[in-house]
């Protein structure tokens, strides 16, 4: 894969040079905040912080953060800083409880939102000419509609097949030669594999993906490995990040030395806090990601509290990039549990599972307290009935898991092989963990 | 030459074996020989029945994890040493054994192995040479 960069200017730009741009970005925010937002113009009021205080990028630490709960207090139009007519889009996402957030675009918006894709695209492989099969579906959502606009800026072949469909989905791959889908990690696993149920009639080899251009949910490196040997077409995957809170995608993505997402740091100043206390934490610091955008209007977004759980590498990377990157989401905030002292997410765990069939996809993770120290125990159901035979096959699952487990975590786990179906099935969210600590 | 084993896989709780065998015993259907092995957490309980298929079906059903195997039954004289011959016999023929289980029938003089080996023929012939008494499925599922 070549190695190409969108807007070198930008994308390149020495760190002190662009680290004077988003301090200049970020003062003109706050003083256009405090003249045009009513939402923003109070709060700033309320905390003291006028532009002219802004003197460092560190000073944004006055700044109160925003949360999902301030667009949904202020649904559906609170938060927008600008009379209606120079609003050119609203998407909204849905809450599972309580009102969808609501997020409204201007003209100038669109095009910084293009203009952030367009670089992610590009860093994924994509290029004037490159066919891409956008699979997310399009709607309220962000996502099919935010690549599409920054694909089209670069010159790509759109093909908006939107979700769903399948047979329809490999037949126009097959018949125009797709180059790059977009989709979702685990849709983009689920295509391969309907191609591959369908081979005796259309063989592998009709498929000519170079690129998957994955969002809207993370992937594990073993997913993606898994993705690229089932389409066997030698496509690369990278990853991209973002929220319609922030736009939608465009925040950042991945360059094809997959080392991080590069963050578009010209138009987003990132952070990462303490999510319990609310702290900024150091540069590279794990942390719950607050993000500022730098350059948005319509709805504008200071310090706005992701509770995704990430952390921030300032080097440059191998591609010649100056911009930071984000490492891979580790999980979210609301799941994050301690115990002795280390911060873990269930989502580590289930990515020590995924990909076994010895077990189902359900898991429990007990928290005890033992001996004035805590002990965790998770629980898998055992499926895979050819093990059976040996008893010793049973007991190196168990401690496989276990090691993998332990090197994802840092801390040394117990696991439990339980019978299938013994762990209590959730129709909504999962409940992964079992705390029994304070009993 | 082979008989059916069920092989289930069991929690370490407390009524677990006792409900097991209850959903087995409701459906009419008799265990010959058990066996489990264990660890302080799980355990694979290991069944001799007389309708092996049936019981399959029926565990399956009940959400268990089971495994239909070939085992070998040999009938061994009911005195001092003769497990040891029909030991003997597989081990001089360097076949490996997963595991072993014995039960005594309501037979007099008369007890059963029940032997499971990674090289099934090698070890059937070396009994057969040493001149046990290798048992069908059909007699051992009627004992
Ligand atoms: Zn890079």
């Amino acid at each position: 894969m070549e190695n190409r960069i969108f807007n070198k200017e930008m994308e390149c730009m020495p760190r002190r040079e662009l680290e004077a741009l988003q301090l200049e970005r970020l003062k003109s925010l706050v003083d256009y905040c405090e003249r045009n937002s009513e939402f923003y113009s109070k709060r700033l009021a309320k905390a003291g912080v006028t532009a002219d205080k802004i003197k460092s990028l560190s000073d944004i630490q006055y700044i109160p953060y925003t949360t999902k709960d301030d667009l949904r207090d202020t649904y559906p139009f609170g938060m927008i800083s600008v009379p209606m007519e120079k609003i050119v889009r609203v998407h909204a996402s849905s809450g599972t409880t309580g009102n969808p957030t609501v997020v409204a675009y201007t003209r100038e918006d669109m095009e910084n939102w293009s203009e952030q894709v367009a670089r992610l695209a590009v860093a994924a492989g994509a290029n004037a000419g490159t066919i891409v099969q956008i699979c997310f579906g399009y709607g309220m959502f962000t996502g099919a509609l935010g690549l599409h606009y920054g694909l089209e800026k670069i010159g790509a072949v759109v093909v908006p097949t939107s979700s769903g469909n399948t047979e329809k989905q490999l037949k126009f791959m097959r018949d125009f030669g797709t180059d790059a889908i977009v989709a979702t990690p685990s849709y983009c696993m689920y295509l391969a594999e309907a191609a591959r149920s369908m081979a005796d009639k259309y063989p592998m080899e009709m498929y000519k993906l170079k690129y998957g251009i994955l969002g809207s949910e993370g992937s594990t490196p073993e997913m993606r490995a898994e993705i690229e040997k089932h389409w066997g077409s030698g496509i690369f995957c990278t990853d991209n990040y973002g929220m319609s809170e922030l736009n939608g995608p465009g925040m950042s993505g991945e360059c094809m030395y997959r080392d991080g997402l590069h963050i578009n740091e010209d138009h987003f100043l990132c952070e990462t806090i303490d999510s319990a206390s609310g702290s900024v934490l150091g540069k590279g610091e794990t942390g719950e990601l607050v993000v500022t955008n730098l350059t948005k209007r319509g709805l504008p977004m200071l310090r706005y509290r992701t509770k995704d759980i990430t952390s921030i590498n300032y080097d440059t990377c191998k591609c010649g990039r100056t911009s930071a990157r984000m490492h891979k989401i580790i999980g979210r905030s609301d799941d994050m549990i301690k115990v002795r002292g280390v911060n873990v997410f269930p989502s580590q765990v289930e990515s020590a599972l995924i990909g076994m069939t010895e077990i189902s996809p359900n898991y429990l993770i007990v928290l005890r307290r033992e001996n004035y120290s805590d002990s965790m125990e998770v629980r898998v159901e055992l499926i895979d009935s050819s093990l059976l035979d040996r008893y010793g096959e049973l007991v190196a699952l168990q401690k496989r898991i276990q090691d993998n487990i332990k090197n994802i975590l840092g801390i040394a786990i117990k696991v439990s092989l339980v019978e299938p179906n013994s762990i209590e099935r959730f129709t909504g969210k999962a409940k992964r963990v079992l705390d029994l600590r304070n009993q | 030459m082979y008989i059916k084993q069920l092989s289930v896989f069991v929690e370490n709780k407390d009524g677990r074996l006792a409900e097991i065998t209850t959903i087995i015993a409701n459906a009419g259907i008799d265990i010959r020989a058990l066996s489990i092995a264990d660890t302080t957490d799980f355990g694979i309980l290991r069944l001799v029945v007389d309708k092996p298929y049936e019981a399959e079906d029926i565990l399956k059903a009940a959400g268990l994890t089971v495994s239909l195997t070939d085992v070998i039954a040999i009938g061994i004289p009911d005195r001092p040493g003769g497990f040891a011959e029909t030991i003997t016999a597989v081990a001089n023929k360097a076949v490996a054994v997963e595991y072993m289980y014995a039960f005594i029938s309501r037979e007099q003089d008369r007890a059963y192995l029940i032997m499971r080996v990674a090289d099934n023929e090698t070890a059937i012939a070396a009994l057969r040479a040493q001149g046990c008494d290798l048992l069908d499925g059909e007699s051992v599922y009627q004992l």
